[in-house]
Formats: C-alpha cells, structure tokens, sequence
C-alpha cells in the first residue's frame, strides 16, 4: 500500500515537466522545483529534529553555506558542479560539526536558542562579507555545470532536484533503519535509558547534525542555482522557522512528511501572495491554528494512530 | 581623547544593556514560570514602540505617548496570552517556537498594513533633547542617560516586586513547582496573564525608549529578539538576576566591539584586514561570548536549576 502510493508519487513527479510543456505553464515547474529544494532542507531536518528530537531553529544556516560555497567558486571562475557540490557538502558538514559540538551539549530551550544565535552570526558573517555583495548579495556569475547535465535547462535541472531529493529520502531513511538510526531515536524517547544500556548519544547526535548539516548544504547549492542570486537571506532566521514549519506540517518522523509540508507552505505562500502583498497577515494565523489544532501534520489529519 | 570616548562607549554599552534587560526580564520569568519560548515578544517590543509613536503624533504629549503606548503593549500582550498563547502551556517547546513565529509573520504585517514599511520617527520633547556635561571635554545626550535611570529603576522596583511581596512570592513559586501552586488554591490561569502582560508591557517600555534612537520599522522586534536570547542563555533561564548581569555583559561587549576591535585589530594585524575582519568579528561577538560562556557553564551563569 504504502509502496504503492510512493510509486503514484514518484510516477507524478517524473511526469510533471511533460504535462507542464503541454499545458505550456513553465512557472509551476519553477514552483515544484522549489518545492524539492526545500523538501531536501526539511528531510534533513527531519533527520534531527523528528527523529532525533533535537529542535534546531538554524538549519537555514546550511542553505546559506551552500548556497555561498557554490557562489563564491563561481565568483572565482570555478563553475565545476562536482566540484562545487563536494565544497558545499565539506564546508556544511565542517560547520555543522562545529555548531553541533557546543550545541548538542545542552538541551531544550538552550539548545533552540543557541542554533538560532549561531546561525544569526553566519547571518551577520554573510552581511559582512562586502565583495559578495554584503546585505544585497550579488548575482550568481554561472549556473553550475555538470557536464553532460544543463542545469539551464529548466527540465534538466528538474530532474537533478528530483532525483538528489529521492536520494535524501531514501538515505534518511536507511540510515534511521539504521543501529545508528535506532540509538538516534532512542536517545529521543528516553535519554538516561540509552545510557543504562550503555550508548553515549553525544557522538550519534553529533554524527547526525552533521549529516542534516551536509544534506542542507545540498539544498542550498541548488537552491543558488534556482535563484541565480545569493543573498545572506539565505540564512535569514524566518527561513529557518519556515523549513521547521515544512517539517511539522508534513508530520514529523515519517518518509513523505518534509515534502508534503514543503508542498503545502510554499503552495499556499504563492497562492496567499498572488491575492494581496499583505499575505503574512494571513499565513501567520493559519500556522498559529495549525499548530494549535493539527498536532501531527498533515499526517494526523489521515490516520488517528499516535506517532 | 580617549578615555572619554571610551567612557562614552561603556555608557552607551550599558544603555543597550538596560534595554536588553527589560526585554529579557519579560521573557525569563515567562520562560521561567510557564516553561514558555516566546518569539512573539520582538513582536510587543515594536508594538510598544508603534503605538507609543502614534499616541504621540496623534495628543501631541509626549508623556500621554508613553503612558498609552505602555498600556496599549499591555493590553496587546494580555489578548494575545489568552487567545493563542494559554493552549501552548501544555504543549512542547517547538509547537511553542512555531505559534509564536505565527504571530510574528502576522503582527510585522499588520503594522506595515497600518503605518506602512517606511521608518517612522519619534521626536523628543525639549527636556530629553540636550547633551550633559559628564567629564569635562564630553557631552553625552539625556536621552540616553534617562533610558539607563529608567532601566535601572525598574530593575530595582522587578526586584521589590519579585523578592518582597506576595505578587512575587507567587512568582517565585510558580516558576519552582507550578502543580503546588495551584493546588494550594492560586489562580494560576489569571497569574500567568498578569505576568505575560507585564512582560509584553516592559517590552513595550523598551521598543517605545527605542523608538527616538533606532527606527521605528515593521521586524524592529527581531533583532532584539536573538541578542535577548544571548543574554538569556549567558545569564541562565529564570534568573531575573542572570538576566540583569547578562544584559549588561551583552551590551557593553557588543558596544565595545563595534567601537574599538577594528583599531585594536589594526594594531596586531595589517589595517586592511583589520578594516574588513573588524565589522565581521564586532557582530559576531556576542555570540562567540555565548558559546564560550555555554561551554564553561552549560546552565547560564546564574541558573536556578
């Protein structure tokens, strides 16, 4: 069943671009691009946050280190996609590991707060950055090149999103499957009881921050690319809220939940914001009541079992 | 020369300080007490900070201004606790994150559909305009002497409060063991709005004293917000003492940093980095600070817990 409803998912996707050359509406390709960019952000903070129950209110702090590995060679002449994806990935996970080792040291409100101020002080980093364009940014000089692969062309580039969010999928998912998957959610659920039987989360917990780290990194290479322009808003903490949001909303712990939510956030964005400029005065409340009513996700809504 | 601008910059320090404290002495004791995360409280700030604005241009009196835009934060604060904030109590700290995010998106809007994007300015009345001789050879402005006086004098008075009357006898147990509280017979639903709207009013205080030095603009609140947070996490949650120190800490650190690490770094390191690692190091300063401080003390330096 639950295979069967993947494959529709997948089949849907893979036929999109056709359906949208037909229809000759190149925007909502642009529009479910972005969608996957995102959902590859939000699976990986799921990996941390759903499964291991470490809220991080900074993982935009990975799109924007992405994002400006990926900018900064490009500003260099070094267009590379190999190249730049491996910089994106290294620099995201050397951070990532850097945050995550004082961070995962506290817990709760402490740990909320610190994500957030860490990745409030890459934000500042980016701003200070004056030859990159400092608060305005600057343009992305070329799209990365992949050889064979045109990320130019809209359909091409579709296709790499969708096949790299595939892949973050099924990675996060084995690797949840996973013994080290299995010490991340016990960790989550019973902390002092993963001690007794003698685990130590620390380095497990580590070990998955910096692999969300390196999957957010890959969202924000691509998402530079989607752009063509980087911006230190990359790494601009609505952004973050906006990407925990995606992760709640599509219902936390589960394989399908970041793109579901990624899905229905930017979905109802575009259609909020093509009614009035005013629409945060409207998406506000809603995920107020979300919050408030849908406790699982979307999820919740469909099957009545606790998580 | 230069110990007077020195001085001016530890004065100016301690006036962000002041500030910082009474937005984080709002948000500590609700954290303290309720278990809340409030993002929202940026929000009061620049609600504060707006209403107080508009009473003034609208009487024309700028103490009627204050006056309004305290009791208007207050108001604001008391609603929103009632309305989306009493079904977070029992909810985790990230179902707690997100509403209250909710909220920000919704109040940064409002204000730009009421009074637009553009900056809004606050002017002073004649006796808080003019600069006071402090050491001979330095003028610094009253306004930013009255903001420190104010600041400390209503840290002095939350602590009356907290420390020697029942009001703060109740706190105090609240935020030890709530279920006892209510148990013995305390209305805990109504303490919780009257502390949240004390919070949200000192929010207020400071966004509508932050108005005539900063600009008054939709997302004011945000900026605050996260230093808040440093200083909360550097003072310790629940520590209206943790969040006095950390005040004062955060806002002389980042003040100096931004003042003085550039010629400092100019000194050690060639000037042309130093002109471009200082501005970068200066904002990150504070930061660095909490991590150093976390490290050290993972529970703040005045936890209660």
């Amino acid at each position: 069943m639950r295979r069967l409803a993947w494959f529709f998912c997948v089949l849907a996707l893979a036929v999109l671009p056709a359906v949208v050359t037909a229809l000759d509406q190149p925007y909502y390709l642009e529009l479910a691009r972005r969608v996957m960019i995102f959902a590859i952000a939000a699976v990986s903070l799921d990996l941390i946050l759903g499964y291991g129950g470490m809220v991080s209110f900074g993982h935009a702090a990975y799109l924007g280190i992405g994002g400006y590995a990926v900018g900064i060679l490009a500003f260099y002449g070094v267009t590379n996609g190999w190249l730049q994806l491996g910089v994106a990935i290294g620099a995201s996970a050397l951070i990532a590991a850097a945050i995550g080792a004082v961070s995962i040291r506290t817990s709760g409100v402490y740990f909320i707060m610190i994500t957030l101020a860490f990745t409030q002080m890459l934000y500042y980093l980016g701003i200070s950055l004056d030859q990159f364009g400092g608060d305005d940014g600057m343009r992305l000089k070329a799209k990365s090149d992949f050889g064979f692969l045109d990320l130019g062309n809209p359909v091409q580039f579709y296709y790499v999103v969708l096949v790299l969010m595939l892949a973050a999928i099924y990675l996060t998912q084995r690797l949840v499957n996973s013994r080290f998957g299995m010490v991340i959610r016990a960790a989550k659920s019973n902390e002092s009881r993963t001690r007794a039987i003698g685990v130590s989360p620390y380095p497990y917990r580590l070990l998955a921050f910096v692999i969300a780290g390196a999957m957010g990194g890959v969202a924000g290479a691509l998402l530079v690319n989607q752009t063509a322009y980087l911006t230190p808003d990359f790494m601009h903490w609505t952004r973050s809220g906006e990407i925990m949001f995606m992760v709640i909303l599509g219902g936390m712990a589960s394989a399908a939940g970041p793109l579901a939510g990624a899905a229905a956030l930017l979905v109802v964005e575009d259609v909020l914001s093509s009614w009035t400029q005013h629409w945060q005065v409207i998406l506000g409340p809603l995920l107020v009541i979300s919050v408030i009513f849908f406790r699982r996700g979307l999820a919740g809504i469909f099957s009545r079992h606790d998580a | 020369m230069t110990t007077i601008l020195v001085f001016e910059q530890l004065l100016n320090g301690v006036q962000l300080g002041v500030m910082l404290f009474l937005m984080a002495a709002g948000l500590t004791l609700v954290l303290g007490i309720m278990n809340l995360v409030n993002l929202a409280h940026g929000a009061l700030y620049m609600v504060g900070a707006y209403l107080a604005t508009a009473a003034m241009q609208w009487t024309g009196s700028y103490p009627l201004g204050v006056a309004l835009g305290l009791a208007g934060a207050l108001v604001v604060g008391m609603a929103v606790e009632v309305t989306t904030i009493r079904p977070l109590y029992s909810r985790d700290h990230l179902d707690q994150v997100l509403a209250t995010f909710g909220l920000i998106l919704f109040f940064n809007e409002l204000v730009a559909i009421v009074w637009g994007r553009a900056s809004l300015y606050t002017s002073l009345p004649g006796w808080l305009q003019g600069h006071v001789k402090l050491l001979p050879g330095s003028s610094y402005p009253v306004y930013r002497l009255a903001i420190i006086a104010v600041g400390l004098a209503v840290a002095a008075t939350l602590w009356y409060v907290v420390a020697r009357t029942r009001l703060g006898m109740l706190i105090r147990a609240g935020a030890s063991n709530r279920t006892m509280v209510a148990a013995l017979g305390v209305n805990i639903r109504l303490l919780y709005t009257v502390v949240f709207g004390f919070g949200a009013a000192l929010a207020g205080l400071a966004g509508l004293m932050a108005g005539p030095i900063y600009s008054v603009q939709p997302g004011m609140g945000e900026l605050i917000l996260i230093q808040v947070f440093v200083v909360i996490v550097i003072g310790g949650i629940g520590s209206i003492r943790g969040a006095l120190v950390g005040a004062l800490i955060v806002g002389i650190v980042d003040t100096m940093g931004r003042a003085f690490l550039k010629p400092v770094l100019g000194t050690l390191i060639s000037p042309t980095a130093a002109e471009a690692a200082g501005p970068a190091l200066a904002s990150m300063l504070i930061y660095l600070l909490m991590a150093v401080v976390l490290a050290v003390k993972p529970a703040g330096l005045f936890s209660n817990r």
